[in-house]
């Protein structure tokens, strides 16, 4: 048992009634609630803490403070503080929680949610459940510590008083400084799948994400955008635009038109009759620019490498044999299937944002900012997600929406086109990596990477596998400044440095002769027992996943007509390995199915956790196989679904999971999947092939795909 | 404007549009039916998928003055409780992530199934094939209509 300090003081703990407590009853069939009990309406809530109330009739509102984006926080996080307040799940309706300082990160990003959150969540159930103890203790005149809970109920042997009763009553107990948390291995709820609180509304339409939010009195905007980067607004002409019907109004705001109008459709329409002239604010580039730089930087010594263990210089000129590969990927837009979009209302007297944001705090803080108001004036809304990998991290929609409520004077909708949304977006950088293996006497004797790439800053994690494992190691990182704008993209970095990484290792392991997999324990045996210089992952947890895919995926004894292709990445404190599964159809490979071994601590729902882990295998396959974005004097090449591919059903594997039993804390799940995928994926098409394919997209490689 | 009268999961709408205005924004906009997603407006990705006497069709890419006499089902009106079979089986497979895309591939499975109840593994993929899921639940989503074929 452990026991934790609490942060909740007596104000959080307010009485307030159903009515206050706002939407918490729409939507909840009291007559048929799950477990077949009938039960009355609630009449009065107790707020607890931030993160839970109390009703009278024994349901529970947890709050999820996080924003949801489709990693199925908004359940997880709930299951988190209804097994330490110890109730039925059944009991538990879940809200999204608003943007507060009650909470802390609220953000969607770096799979940090739950990692970041463990111990707040359960302290703020432990909490509430300790409440009901002591409550009871004095109504009972009992020693605290000689009473139990169970499913919302307190015990003392037969006698028992149910959390309902209680409630009231605990307004006036102390809150408890110090709390006892589970052991995990008395844990209900946590480890057994919970539904998606948000299917039912999913599958029935009902609307739930920020392009179906509406509000009385609501316009629409589009905003046209400079076509390319490097180019400015000169002048336009909007006589055309104004005549389309719907149309209200055209402003312009910095280097953009908004065209405002009465449905999405008449504000879309009015947008394509715009006529734009645009002028020269920087260079054109192009992808062909782009690479020729970045191949240079690869041939280019970086000053202070990132890391220099040994001496790499020496292993390289004494080497039997030298393996060199360069690995080449483009920009990739990350088209959220919901496009970007926001609502404002914007007036004298209030700003209120609302939509799908994965940073509702920091974008608060810069809408003030453009606002030139106090951030606390701005009130941030979130809405659940049609997906983010990243994109909406940026917010840039949030103030761009700001700008147009606050000109002209009404609560607006800004709705991106997906033209708008995969033209103006901030962009996965296209990067570049050259892998060199020294060996000697059958031995990998020296390792040097070196990595370029587009506005990346450091396209190398120095300290990560294979770091520690190789005497003679350097790494060094190269950033090509560019004005396309360019950000954090679902696994950002490690998703293409993983596939190139793993790539290079099989390609590595085939030369000398060895076994994939029997490479990669042999390097991380050497990082855990006899570590060269400091490292920033577990070898024991990496081994661990390497031996469960290999165990699961039957590495080695592959089917006739399979072949398999191995890889292993560590990212965002989680550990995964996969075996991608390949076989021929007619003369080109076709990826079956992937096995997937993946430590993340505890798992806490675990269906979902696997539903997580097989779209981030999915999307990772996709993306290797057919992602590609490119551009000519600063404009992208691709603008919808006609020219840009994503994976679909046909081409998806089937993802097999299986999870490392652990009693660690939980780390993240929405990113680290994906990775090992593509790494994974390439070294099955070279085995089922005899080629390797060294650039994204792999469809490209004609030799393979034709 | 005109004036449109349709039919939308069995009722008479009437909406005041221009004609070349898609019914996937009359759904959304004009009749406040936003359970039909706007993905890409362009007939690719399938997060518009209605039903238009019974086919699937792509909302985006039909004006509302081509609808005529025919009939629309939209998800909202795809079962009277929301216990489709496959509604139910997207339950039983927990199928969503972000969940954007899932009325779309609903609507495509439920005009697909309608014409081919017992459909084999292939049948599916191909079925399914045609609807972009971002989150990419394709796992999910072929095992959730492989179950609602057999509860069919
Ligand atoms: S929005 Fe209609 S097919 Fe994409
Ligand atoms: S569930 Fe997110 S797009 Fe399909």
């Amino acid at each position: 048992m452990t026991l934790i300090k609490t942060k909740f003081n007596r104000r959080s703990f307010l009485r307030t009634s159903a009515l206050a407590g706002g939407g918490i009853v729409i939507g909840f069939n009291w007559a048929c609630s799950p477990g077949e009990t009938v039960r009355a309406a609630p009449s009065e809530w107790f707020d607890v803490n931030a993160f839970l109330s109390i009703a009278d009739n024994g349901q529970v509102t947890i709050m999820s403070p996080n924003p949801e984006i489709g990693q199925n926080i908004k359940t997880s996080m709930p299951m988190i503080v209804a097994e330490e307040l110890d109730v039925a799940w059944e009991d538990v309706i879940v809200k999204q929680a608003p943007l507060s300082k009650s909470f802390t990160r609220q953000v969607a990003g770096g799979s940090g949610s739950i990692r970041s959150s463990w111990t707040i969540l359960r302290t703020a159930g432990a909490a509430a459940r300790q409440l009901m103890i002591n409550t009871a203790a004095q109504q009972w005149d009992v020693d605290p510590k000689t009473l139990t809970t169970e499913y919302g109920v307190v015990k003392n042997g037969s006698k028992k008083m149910t959390y309902a009763e209680l409630a009231s009553l605990a307004v006036m107990t102390e809150i408890p400084e110090e709390v006892p948390l589970k052991d995990p291995k008395d844990f209900k709820i946590i480890g057994n799948s919970k539904k998606n609180v948000d299917t039912d509304a999913i599958v029935t339409g009902k609307p739930l994400f920020g392009m179906d939010f509406k509000r009385e009195g609501m316009v629409y905007a589009t905003a046209m955008r400079p076509p390319a980067f490097g180019l400015k607004l000169k002048s336009f002409d909007d006589s055309e635009a104004r005549k389309v019907t719907g149309v209200s109004d055209v402003v312009q705001f910095g280097d953009k038109i908004a065209v405002i109008a009465n449905s999405t459709y008449a504000a879309m329409k009015g947008q394509k009759a715009l006529k734009a002239e645009w002028t020269s604010d920087g260079k054109l580039e192009n992808t062909t620019d782009h690479d020729r730089e970045l191949r240079k930087m690869l041939d280019t010594k970086q000053d202070t490498p990132r890391r220099n263990d040994g001496n790499v210089r020496g292993a390289f000129a004494n080497a039997d044999k030298v393996i060199e590969k360069v690995y080449e990927a483009p920009f990739l837009p990350h088209n959220t299937m919901e496009p970007m979009n926001f609502f404002a209302d914007i007036t004298d007297t209030k700003a209120e944002l609302i939509g799908p944001i994965q940073t509702p705090e920091w974008t608060q803080g810069r809408v003030a900012q453009l606002l030139g108001r106090e951030a606390a004036s701005v009130t941030m809304d979130m809405t659940r997600m049609g997906g983010g990998f990243g994109r909406r991290l940026y917010g840039d929609f949030a103030l761009e929406v700001a700008e147009i409520s606050q000109k002209i004077k009404k609560p607006v909708k800004l709705v991106f086109s997906r033209e708008d949304d995969m033209t103006a977006g901030t962009y996965r950088p296209a990067s570049k990596y050259k892998f060199r293996a020294a060996i000697k006497d059958g031995k990998l004797s020296g390792y040097h990477l070196t990595g370029a790439g587009v506005n990346s800053g450091s396209v190398t994690r120095e300290n990560w596998f294979p770091a520690g494992g190789i005497e003679n190691y350097k790494v060094e990182t190269h950033n090509l400044r560019s004005n396309i704008t360019t950000g954090a993209w679902r696994a950002p970095i490690t998703n293409f440095l993983a596939i190139a990484e793993q790539s290079f290792f099989d390609e590595v392991a085939n030369e000398m002769g060895v076994d994939a997999v029997q490479l990669r324990l042999d390097i991380l045996e050497r990082a855990k027992t006899n570590p060269v210089g400091a490292i920033d992952y577990d070898p024991d947890k990496m081994i661990g996943v390497i031996k469960l895919a290999a165990e699961k995926g039957n590495w080695g004894n592959a089917e006739a007509g399979v072949s398999q292709g191995f890889s292993a990445y560590y990212s965002h404190n989680t550990y995964v390995a996969e075996v991608a599964h390949a076989s021929m159809r007619g003369n080109t490979p076709k990826v079956d199915k992937v096995t997937c071994a993946v430590d993340c601590g505890i798992v806490i729902n675990p269906d979902a956790a696997i539903n997580q882990i097989q779209g981030g295998v999915v999307d990772g396959v996709g993306h290797a196989m057919y992602g590609d974005f490119s551009f000519v004097n600063g404009t992208p090449q691709a603008s919808n679904f006609d020219k840009y591919r994503l994976i679909r059903s046909k081409e998806a594997p089937q993802v097999d999971v299986f999870f490392v039993e652990s009693l660690n804390d939980p780390t993240g799940l929405g990113e680290p999947s994906l990775p090992p995928a593509g790494g994974a994926v390439a070294n099955a098409i070279a085995k089922a092939t005899g080629n390797r394919v060294y650039n994204i997209p792999f469809i490209k490689e004609e030799i393979i795909f034709g | 404007m005109a004036i449109y009268n349709i039919t939308v999961n069995g009722e008479q709408r009437q909406v005041d549009v221009d004609a070349d205005t898609p019914m996937l924004w009359v759904l959304r906009d004009s009749l406040d039916m936003v359970g039909t997603k706007f993905g890409c407006g362009i007939a690719q990705c399938g997060a518009c998928t209605v039903h238009l006497d019974g086919n699937a069709v792509r909302s985006c890419s039909i004006p509302v003055s081509a609808v005529g006499e025919a009939k629309i089902t939209t998800i909202e009106g795809l079962s009277e409780k929301g216990d489709h079979p496959l509604q139910e089986a997207w339950r039983e497979h927990d199928v969503p992530q972000c969940g954007y895309c899932q009325a779309g591939q609903i609507m495509n499975a439920a005009a697909f199934l309608s014409k081919n109840p017992n459909p084999s593994d292939a049948d599916i993929e191909n079925a399914t094939h045609t609807n972009i899921c971002r989150c990419a639940t394709y796992n999910r989503i072929k095992a959730a209509v492989k179950t609602a074929a057999a509860n069919m």
